[in-house]
């Protein structure tokens, strides 16, 4: 792909999303689709990311906040577990972060060299609210 | 079929804007989605008329500006529909923007253009500004000199930009009020005739082909978006030529009427001649026979696909005269015009010892008469005689005030 010539794409400013026909889509996990290199599933945009969003499952109580608000599209959930992130495509905005409703937060905003374990092993208390 | 068809005398008095109205009603336009604007209006308001009284099946779009109306050509050209509409001008201008989002994107589009000057000052009446102004958008150019050509064209359009190997949009061209307004005897197609002419329309990458999901107007950085260019230049250069010669020739079997990428008018002999474009090639036509008369052998070329520009034809068409002058209806804005320099570019390398020079003439409606026409081919044989150009190399025709001439 790197070193194709003028000559050798279709015409047009146009790019395939998967490889050959697909039938029930919307029936078909994202890993079990055929993205083609060009779509942009296949690119990785975690350079635009400079904080990153860490899951620390122990608080999580998969309502499915975070997969609902992500822009991106970036919470796997499967069975209506979340089971994290994808780390290619999430910007980094936060709005996981801001839904989540679970005390103390099951997603939490780190720099982007934080270390995963590292920060799920120091992972902030339980807050007590004060009355 | 669920529209009803029209009868339609063998020739019938149409303006220019009507043919090509009746021509998008022949080939079942899908979808028009336009704006109004003069001299252009009676093309795309008489597609909508069409469609009122089922004798098209399809959809108007009615949109709020020409930059949306072409934005909505390419989503349904996108989305895998015949698709045309017409604009002028100023509309034009506003639609520049998407006009190279078609071309980028390989969408075969037709969009009549009746040619109209350019504000400010703001003026309603025809000269080549707008067809200039589209000139470097990878788009297909034809020109017509009369209602005829504007009817035939639209067809040649269709099955040019639809062919899976040219994939290019399309403008016909035609002068504003002089041939859009201007009614004449047009030999018509009868409507079965005339849509086997073009064909059914065949989908490439439709965004309506569920089954082959596509993203239509992809974004390339440095990385990708030189050799799209490319890939569209080469087509332009080496694929489009032949297919616009084959649509002209079964044209010609079909019909009885022949185009040529450059019409050649009395030049096997001819020693100067004008090279135009739009009715000016009638009335250059019409004094150069008159000028033979005079005993000079003038002869005339018109343009007939102004893009890709026919390099190789005009060399064939020029290669013997002796003397030429390159009409412009276009303000150069601090340039020779557009033809002036194009022609030198094609003669430039050759053997010829043609004399070139340019004439800038009939902005924003202004006239061009046989008198002009009779004093230029004089001016062009004087340049013959004397073996040089005995004039600047661009001068004005028809305008008031003390003689302007430049270069």
């Amino acid at each position: 792909m790197a070193n194709t010539g003028w000559d050798e794409f279709e015409i047009g400013a146009m790019l395939r999303t998967f490889e050959g026909s697909i039938d029930d889509i919307a029936g078909t996990l994202q890993e079990d689709r055929k993205y083609t290199e060009n779509s942009s599933f296949s690119a990785s945009v975690a350079d635009w990311r400079i904080e990153k969003p860490i899951f620390a499952k122990d608080y999580c109580i998969d309502c499915q906040f975070c997969w609902i608000y992500c822009p991106d599209i970036s919470i796997i959930s499967r069975d209506k577990k979340m089971i994290g992130i994808d780390m290619d495509h999430c910007k980094g905005c936060g709005i996981c972060v801001e839904v989540c409703p679970t005390n103390p937060k099951s997603l939490l905003m780190f720099p982007e060299q934080a270390d995963e374990e590292t920060e799920i092993a120091q992972w902030p208390a339980k807050e007590t609210k004060e009355k | 079929m669920a529209f009803d068809k029209m009868e339609l005398r063998d020739i019938e008095v149409w303006d220019g804007n009507f043919a090509a109205a009746q021509a998008l009603r022949q080939c079942q336009i899908d979808v028009v989605a336009a704006y109004p604007i003069t001299p252009s209006t009676p093309i795309v308001e008489g597609y909508a008329k069409f469609l009122a009284d089922n004798y098209v099946e399809g959809e108007f779009v009615m949109v709020e500006s020409e930059h949306a109306a072409m934005s909505g050509c390419i989503g349904a050209a996108a989305a895998g529909g015949r698709v045309a509409t017409a604009t002028s001008s100023q509309g034009f201008a506003l639609m520049v923007e998407t006009l190279y989002q078609a071309s980028g994107m390989r969408l075969p589009i037709v969009l009549n253009v009746v040619n109209r000057a350019l504000a400010a000052p703001l003026n309603v009446n025809g000269d080549h500004s707008d067809m200039y102004l589209g000139r470097d958008s990878g788009w297909i150019q034809f020109d017509s000199y009369c209602p005829q050509d504007a009817y035939d064209l639209n067809f040649i359009a269709f099955r040019v930009a639809e062919d899976h190997d040219v994939r290019l949009p399309c403008m016909v061209h035609q002068d504003g009020f002089m041939t859009s307004h201007t009614a004449q005897g047009v030999h018509t197609m009868d409507d079965d005739t005339a849509y086997s002419f073009v064909g059914d329309f065949k989908p490439m990458n439709d965004m309506l082909d569920f089954e082959h999901p596509v993203t239509h107007g992809v974004q390339t950085e440095e990385d990708w978006h030189f050799e799209h260019k490319a890939r569209q230049h080469n087509d332009l250069m080496t694929k489009v030529m032949p297919k616009i010669q084959a649509a002209f020739d079964d044209f010609k079997t079909l019909t009885g009427r022949e185009y040529n990428i450059v019409e050649r008018y009395d030049m096997d002999d001819a020693d100067v001649c004008v090279v135009c474009m739009g009715t000016s090639v009638e009335t250059a036509r019409e004094v150069a026979l008159e000028m033979r008369a005079k005993g000079i052998k003038a002869g005339v070329v018109g343009i007939r696909v102004v893009r890709p520009f026919p390099f190789f034809e005009i060399q064939e068409a020029l290669k013997d005269v002796k003397a030429i002058a390159a009409l412009d209806r276009s303000a150069p804005g601090g340039a020779p015009g557009m033809l002036f320099n194009e022609i030198a570019g094609c003669l430039f390398n050759t053997d010829t010892k043609a004399l070139l020079s340019g004439y800038i003439y009939g902005l924003g409606g202004r006239d061009l008469t046989k008198k002009h026409l009779v004093d230029l081919f004089t001016e062009l044989q004087a340049n013959v005689d004397a073996g040089k150009v005995l004039t600047p190399l661009q001068q004005f025709i028809g305008v008031r005030g003390p003689k302007l001439q430049f270069l």
